[in-house]
């Protein structure tokens, strides 16, 4: 069950709201596309967990060094300006609310904001945390990209999460292939809905009561 | 005269004993000592715990010593990639203990432990798997979850150049676990790129002060890893 937008178009909705200034890590896998959507007028710092500031985009060619890696393991290029720093630094930027901005992929967002995006808790499956955890609760802003529904049409926007959970009441934007939503105290609201569809819609096939 | 340089990486890890706690960087292959594993695993020391971010990745290395059962436990935050298939296999058998930790409370567990904290209350993962049975804390109106310091035996690092009282730099994000873990080990080995004279290393820019390492070797990228140890 695909929603009107692509995964490119996507990450190209979320770029557009990290404003001029900010310092941003972006999550493995469709969180990542986002640095090729950054308005380029804006300048906007990338933070990597594996002790980056000013990551580049991802290495080609010569440009390839084993040393120079983004949390996914892929060979990244440097900007000017950059800085490294070791693990206990790169996490007390997290923990300690430095960064703007984290956007991560998710399984789970329930509407109080709470995220599950570690581990499917299934027989025979093997945990793996890495820095979820660390970025769920350490940015100021977090933002969650992802399919509203998965492939057998489950919504992925849940009253409750039942997969393990990452972080409590942590992520205040979503954006999926249907619309934008923000979480608040107040309930969820539809900042922006794709491909004419309204709120009532959505109600109908989140099975959620949505703020317009 | 002080003099941190061993000859070989065989003498370097010659002392690991059954039953250590051995600290090994790296993140991914990005900082991994090859050459002072693959010197473990030619020593033979087994029951080892150990404290990495990842459990191994394809054959080499860290996985290879996974292979020869050399490990009893490992303290990790992310064993499962694309080419972790010995922890996997280990694992799903019961054959190999792990530990998992976010890898941010990782890398401050091992901060602490070279620096003589016991352990630190912090807000992530409160309220997940994670923290079952741990010790949580409300502070200020946040919730935090009590966490505590990780040391061991020996840190096996990968660094870029040093010097012969143990000042080391590192190279790009290769640097990631390295300067926490020779802190938190009894015995930190770095391995190096290339060894460099006293003084030449600018001390504004040394990454790690030498108090906190017992040996450097160095080992030439150009030599290949299987000829290591020997």
């Amino acid at each position: 069950m695909r929603g009107p937008l692509s995964r490119a178009d996507m990450a190209r909705r979320a770029a557009q709201d990290i404003p001029e200034g900010a310092y941003v890590n972006l999550g493995i896998g469709l969180p990542t596309m986002i640095s090729d959507y950054l308005p380029p007028d804006r300048e906007i710092i990338l933070h990597t967990e594996n002790g980056m500031l000013g990551m580049g985009p991802v290495a080609v060619g010569d440009q390839i060094d084993p040393d120079l890696i983004n949390a996914g393991k892929i060979p990244v290029t440097e900007l000017p300006g950059a800085a490294y720093f070791h693990h206990a630094d790169s996490f007390a930027m997290m923990r300690g609310g430095h960064l703007d901005i984290c956007v991560l992929g998710a399984f789970q967002v329930s509407i109080t904001g709470d995220l599950a995006n570690w581990h499917t808790g299934g027989e025979g499956a093997i945990p793996a945390v890495g820095g979820a955890m660390d970025l769920a609760i350490g940015a100021k802003e977090v933002f969650v990209i992802m399919e509203l529904f998965t492939r057998d049409g489950s919504c992925k926007l849940v009253p409750e999460c039942t997969f393990p959970l990452t972080g409590i009441g942590c992520v205040g934007t979503v954006y999926t292939d249907y619309a934008v939503f923000t979480i608040a105290s107040d309930g969820v609201t539809v900042v922006e809905a794709f491909g004419g569809l309204g709120v009532q819609d959505l109600e109908k096939s989140t099975g959620l009561s949505l703020r317009g | 005269m002080i003099s941190k340089i061993i000859g070989s990486v065989a003498e370097a890890i010659a002392d690991v004993r059954d039953g250590s706690t051995v600290m090994i960087g790296g993140f991914g292959s990005a900082g991994q000592p090859v050459e002072l594993i693959d010197a473990l695993l030619e020593q033979g020391a087994k029951d080892l715990t150990v404290v990495n971010n990842n459990a191994g990745n394809g054959t080499t290395g860290l996985a290879a010593l996974l292979q020869a059962r050399r490990v009893r436990k490992i303290i990790c935050s992310f064993p499962r990639q694309v080419d972790s298939q010995v922890f996997d296999g280990l694992y799903r058998a019961g054959e190999l203990e792990l530990e998992l930790v976010p890898q941010g409370t990782l890398a401050e567990r091992i901060r602490a432990g070279g620096a003589g904290i016991a352990g630190f209350f912090t807000p992530t993962g409160y309220g997940t798997m994670l923290a079952d049975g741990k010790e949580t804390r409300r502070i200020d109106g946040r919730d935090y979850v009590l966490e505590s310091a990780l040391s061991a035996d020996f840190a096996l690092i990968k660094a870029h150049r040093g010097d012969r009282l143990g000042n080391l730099v590192y190279r790009k994000t290769a640097r990631n676990f390295g300067p926490l873990m020779v802190g938190a080990a009894s015995v930190a080995i770095a391995q190096v790129a290339s060894i460099v004279e006293v003084g030449e290393l600018d001390p504004e820019s040394v990454v790690t002060p030498g108090i906190y390492v017992q040996r450097v070797v160095e080992v030439s990228s150009h030599t290949p890893p299987s000829t290591q140890g020997q």
